[in-house]
């Protein structure tokens, strides 16, 4: 059952992947782009936590965090360099 | 003496050797180091953080946390029914919302609980910290809105804050 | 593994990745920029904290040393996406993205 559920859930989220790639490339303005890749950040996490547990391995949730903590800041980053025009003042 | 050498911030300080315990597991020479941490670190950062501690009822903050939680479950069930009402557009609007709460920290809260609860994303904050711009998906009534945020959330940070 | 915690997990992992997709429809369908915000930060949030909770559960009951990891990715990205969502939606104002017809109230721009 969980092999089924699993092989689903990848399914469904590589789904939501597809769709942010979309907006990604079609989104009329900069804004749009940017939550494009704040929502495929967070869907990546979703992705590598699947793969782990389907090696049953808990090695990559280190690599989850990580992404979270610097695509956290890479769309801060992005959104005060629209708005700013600059990231540090 | 206190300031110099104590724990300038005790919620921070906690939440560090927490934090610090989760990644890297619990053991007692973790917890050692997790507390020097936790002494160090908002020692050597005080300067970033300008207000003393404000809140002045720690515990009634779990209260407020798993009815944030509860409603971030409802929120997300009744977006995806609108996302997957294909066939009406939504009723979307930009709402002016008062603010009664006057600590930077307390209208961090609001904003981010609003942002995390049924069809309402709070946008911006006027200069002065007195209005609180929130757009919101699906709304007919814009003082029901107001009114229901007023009573559920902003009433218990106010208590918490006092 | 007991058949329990076989069920708890599906039906976590299945909702997560309900949510993540209900998320993604939602940022690809609507019409304006405000409207786009709201899948993200709320559904896909969600979605990826059941898919972490069910990692947690999964493990657990595999009986692996216990850790705490995912908790601390779920509360991490449920403290962020309200401010992400916050400074993008400053932003969008400041450039002055367009914004759908049948929105009532205007945003302000300081």
């Amino acid at each position: 059952m969980i092999a089924f559920a699993l092989s689903l859930t990848i399914a469904l989220v590589s789904l939501a992947v597809a769709l942010n790639i979309y907006r990604l490339v079609r989104g009329p303005d900069a804004p749009d782009r940017i939550l494009a890749l704040d929502t495929l950040y967070i869907n990546a996490i979703a992705l590598i936590l699947l793969f782990g547990m389907i090696l049953g391995t808990r090695l990559y949730l280190e690599a989850a965090l990580l992404i979270a903590v610097m695509g956290f800041v890479g769309t801060v980053a992005l959104a005060k360099y629209l708005k700013r025009g600059s990231v540090i003042e | 003496m206190n300031l110099r050498f104590g724990f300038p911030q005790p919620l921070l300080s906690f939440a560090l050797l927490l934090v610090w315990l989760m990644l890297a597991g619990a053991s007692a020479g973790n917890a050692v180091l997790g507390l020097i941490l936790a002494w160090l670190l908002p020692l050597f950062t005080r300067a970033f953080w300008p207000d003393n501690p404000a809140i002045r009822k720690p515990w009634k903050l779990a209260a407020y946390a798993l009815r944030v939680i509860a409603d971030i479950v409802v929120a997300s069930v009744i977006v995806a029914r609108l996302v997957l009402s294909f066939r009406r557009s939504p009723r979307s609007a930009f709402v002016c919302y008062p603010l009664t709460l006057e600590h930077p920290l307390g209208i961090t809260m609001l904003a981010s609980t609003i942002s995390l609860t049924p069809g309402t994303v709070s946008a911006d904050v006027s200069n002065d910290h007195k209005m609180l711009l929130i757009h919101a998906l699906d709304v007919t009534d814009d003082q029901a809105l107001i009114d229901g945020i007023h009573k559920r959330y902003e009433k218990p940070l106010l208590e918490l804050f006092q | 593994m007991t058949f329990a915690a076989e069920l708890i997990v599906s039906i976590l992992l299945v909702t997560g990745g309900a949510f993540a997709l209900v998320g993604a429809i939602g940022l690809a369908r609507f019409p304006d920029f405000f409207t786009r915000l709201h899948g993200p930060t709320k559904a896909t949030t969600l979605g990826v904290g059941s898919i972490a909770m069910a990692s947690i559960v999964y493990f657990f009951s595999q009986g692996q040393s216990a850790g705490v990891t995912e908790l601390l990715i779920m509360v991490f990205l449920f403290l962020t996406a309200p401010i992400s969502a916050n400074i993008l939606a400053k932003s969008a104002m400041h450039i002055k993205v367009g914004i759908m017809e049948n929105t009532r109230g205007k945003p302000w721009d300081q």
